[in-house]
């Protein structure tokens, strides 16, 4: 299946801010977290088509996960 | 005492009389300073009817309680006065450096009342204060008028409070700007000041503020500057990327509109983010006094230079007119900075300005050659520039987006809430933010109960967008909490990283009252309800606790949200329960005796 990947802030450092990976099914959020090198208590806010996901959810075919660090502003 | 200085300093500008008087110290500990004082002393002192251009009306332009103290982020002001945009009771916040320099002048507020003759300024070193001609400035923009008064002062430690074209002209999304690039931006005080004729206020202090327990504030201060540095959001992201940071986060919810709240999501929102601000643009931070956040941005483009822009600005002059040239954007905000203009109402009232070019409305004729066109960055510059000098059709924009948008029959095509534009959330993807929207005092504004940090952000905790549950009790707490911040003279961001015993125990420490965390909130919940009452006796009622047709009718059309709309009539009944009013949005008497009012 495919996934697209996108990182922001300082996710993006040394990282792709975007990528398309091939993936087996069943992958979940923390195998990605884990091959990307980010600590789950780094994320602060994951979603998976924009919606609220989390590093136990598993992703289908055609998924957008989005990752970011804490942040805020107004 | 610690934190007020206890002092005010009252100008009558008709009859050129300068005095000082003692703050009241009964009415201080019942609305602390800042918003919460001087929205009192207005509706003490101001009939709620008055024309908000009339000399009758005043205004007051107030330090917080623990403004000027060694507290982080303790930069903050209000300027509060009746607002010509929609006559709500007007309480905008600005940072920078000039609110504490009031402080260590000697004065909690400073009140403008009456009408000057002819344009003058205000000059303020310590306890000599005068009023001084301001013919030469008059019609100087906001730069050059800076550099102008404090070359006069002859001390360059001075700060700079003034108005741009904007305010002179009347624009009703007219700012009040300091230390150049600070905006109190909202609800058009800046045009407040400009019917008066008073162009600006120089001020230099050199006291201090005390602590009334300098042990116990030491131990506070050094607690709350931890908890600051070490938040995520406080700590790194903000500093990192500053507020344009939510670009892409607020984005990729799909509650980010587009083209004047008529999508909510934007394939190229990276191209205009904080990520993309920082790379290409930002030279440096530019924080406010005693910020160890420093969200503030300094930014060089092909063209200039200057402060800036913040999340709201990116968002309103970019994907809400359809444009991703950053320059652009640098550019709108530096106009408007200039001139004095509020970004958010004038981006806003450009972009619908765009949709009632696009669906008809505006005739081709009528735009002497500027293109209006969402995505025609070229055109975007030109009309802000146009609407400070009231040029063309700039003159009916200057109004703001509700007026422009009604001239043309069309008022549903402004998005905005008692007149008032909406800043960069679509509410149908934020119930929570949606409601605050709707009963926001001054109109549409989002820093009025921020909600969207535990839709969005997660913080203190994450509730579900899509959800009512709970949420007329999350927006009053929201609400009121705010009130108190605002109040204090501290910065709202640093309620990313604290909470209400924070703020408890720094308001104690400092002033020397002893609340508990329920009278301190209490304070923001009676400071709200004063506002509210203002609002009911010039008019507003339950029917403009609304949100424009758009959020209520039709679902948003794509993206992360896609399907949904705002569930208003819902949450509404709920909320004027928790806040104790009856079923018209009227504080009941027993509410309002309950708070001591």
């Amino acid at each position: 299946m495919h996934v697209t990947i996108k990182l922001f802030a300082t996710f993006r450092d040394g990282r792709p801010k975007v990528e398309i990976r091939e993936l087996p099914e069943e992958t979940c959020v923390k195998d990605i977290l884990q091959s990307l090198g980010i600590a789950a208590e780094e994320v602060a806010i994951c979603l998976v088509n924009g919606r609220d996901a989390n590093e136990h959810s598993q992703l289908v075919d055609g998924d957008t996960l989005a990752l970011f660090p804490p942040v805020g502003g107004g | 005492m610690g934190g007020y200085t206890g002092k005010i300093l009252r100008i009558n500008l008709s009859e050129k009389i300068i005095k000082t008087e003692a703050l009241n110290m009964e009415l201080a500990k019942k609305y602390l300073s800042g918003r919460g004082l001087a929205g009192k002393m207005f509706t003490d002192e101001v009939p709620a009817n008055v024309d908000a251009f009339s000399p009758e009306n005043k205004v007051f332009i107030a330090a917080g309680a623990l403004t000027g103290t060694n507290t982080p982020t303790s930069g903050r002001f209000m300027v509060v006065t009746k607002s010509p945009l929609n006559g709500t009771l007007a309480a905008s916040n600005s940072g920078g450096y000039w609110g504490p320099q009031l402080k260590f002048a000697g004065y909690d507020m400073v009140v403008l009342e009456g009408k000057a003759d002819a344009p003058v300024y205000l000059s303020i070193y310590d306890d000599k204060v005068e009023i001084k001609d301001a013919e030469h400035v008059w019609g100087k923009d906001v730069y050059e008028t800076t550099s102008i008064l404090k070359a006069e002062f002859g001390d360059d430690q001075a700060k700079v409070l003034t108005i741009g074209p904007g305010g002179e002209n009347l624009s009703l999304m007219a700012a009040v700007m300091n230390d150049l690039y600070r905006a109190a931006g909202r609800n058009g005080v800046g045009a407040v000041m400009g019917s008066k004729n008073v162009k600006g206020i120089i001020v230099r202090g050199t006291g201090k503020v005390e602590n009334a327990n300098p042990e116990g504030t030491k131990v506070a201060l050094s607690n709350v500057l931890k908890k600051i540095r070490e938040n995520g959001v406080t700590g790194q992201g903000l500093p990192t990327y500053g507020t344009a940071v939510l670009v892409n986060i607020i984005n990729e919810n799909g509650v980010y509109p587009v083209n004047n709240f008529q999508e909510a999501y934007d394939p190229d929102a990276d191209m205009i983010s904080g990520e993309t601000m920082a790379e290409k643009y930002l030279v440096k931070k530019d924080p406010c006094y005693r910020c160890p956040i420093a969200c503030g941005r300094y930014c060089k483009w092909d063209e200039g230079e200057g402060g800036g822009p913040e999340y709201e600005t990116v968002w309103v002059f970019g994907s809400n007119c359809g444009i991703h040239d950053y320059e652009a954007i640098h550019q709108a905000n530096d106009l408007c900075n200039k001139l004095g203009l509020d970004t958010i109402s004038v981006g806003a009232t450009i972009a619908a300005g765009m949709e009632l070019f696009q669906r008809g409305y505006i005739k081709p004729e009528e735009l002497a050659g500027i293109p209006l066109e969402f995505g025609n960055a070229k055109g975007m510059v030109e009309w802000v520039r146009k609407i400070a000098y009231c040029e063309g059709l700039g003159a009916k924009m200057a109004l703001g987006s509700y007026r422009l948008a009604e001239s043309y029959g069309a008022p549903e095509l402004s998005m905005s809430v008692k007149k008032q534009e909406l800043p960069a959330y679509d509410p149908r993807g934020v119930q929570g933010h949606g409601l605050q929207y709707a009963t926001s005092n001054r109109g549409g504004c989002h820093v009025r109960g921020y909600v969207i940090s535990p839709e969005i952000l997660g913080l203190p905790e994450k509730l579900d967008r899509f959800s009512l549950e709970g949420k007329a009790t999350w927006v009053k707490i929201f609400q009121d909490l705010t009130a108190v911040i605002d109040s204090t003279g501290l910065c709202l961001f640093s309620s990313f990283a604290l909470g209400l015993t924070d703020y408890t125990g720094l308001v104690n420490e400092i002033t020397g009252f002893k609340y508990t965390d329920e009278e301190l909130l209490a304070c923001g919940e009676r400071i709200w309800n004063n506002e509210r009452l203002h609002n009911l006796r010039v008019g507003y009622t339950k029917a403009d606790d609304t949100l424009p047709k758009r959020f209520l009718e039709d679902p948003i059309p794509d993206g992360p949200s896609k399907g949904h709309v705002h569930r208003l009539d819902e949450l509404l009944p709920e909320y004027y329960s928790v806040r104790g009013w009856d079923k018209e949005g009227v504080p009941t008497p027993e509410c309002i005796s309950a708070l001591g009012m």
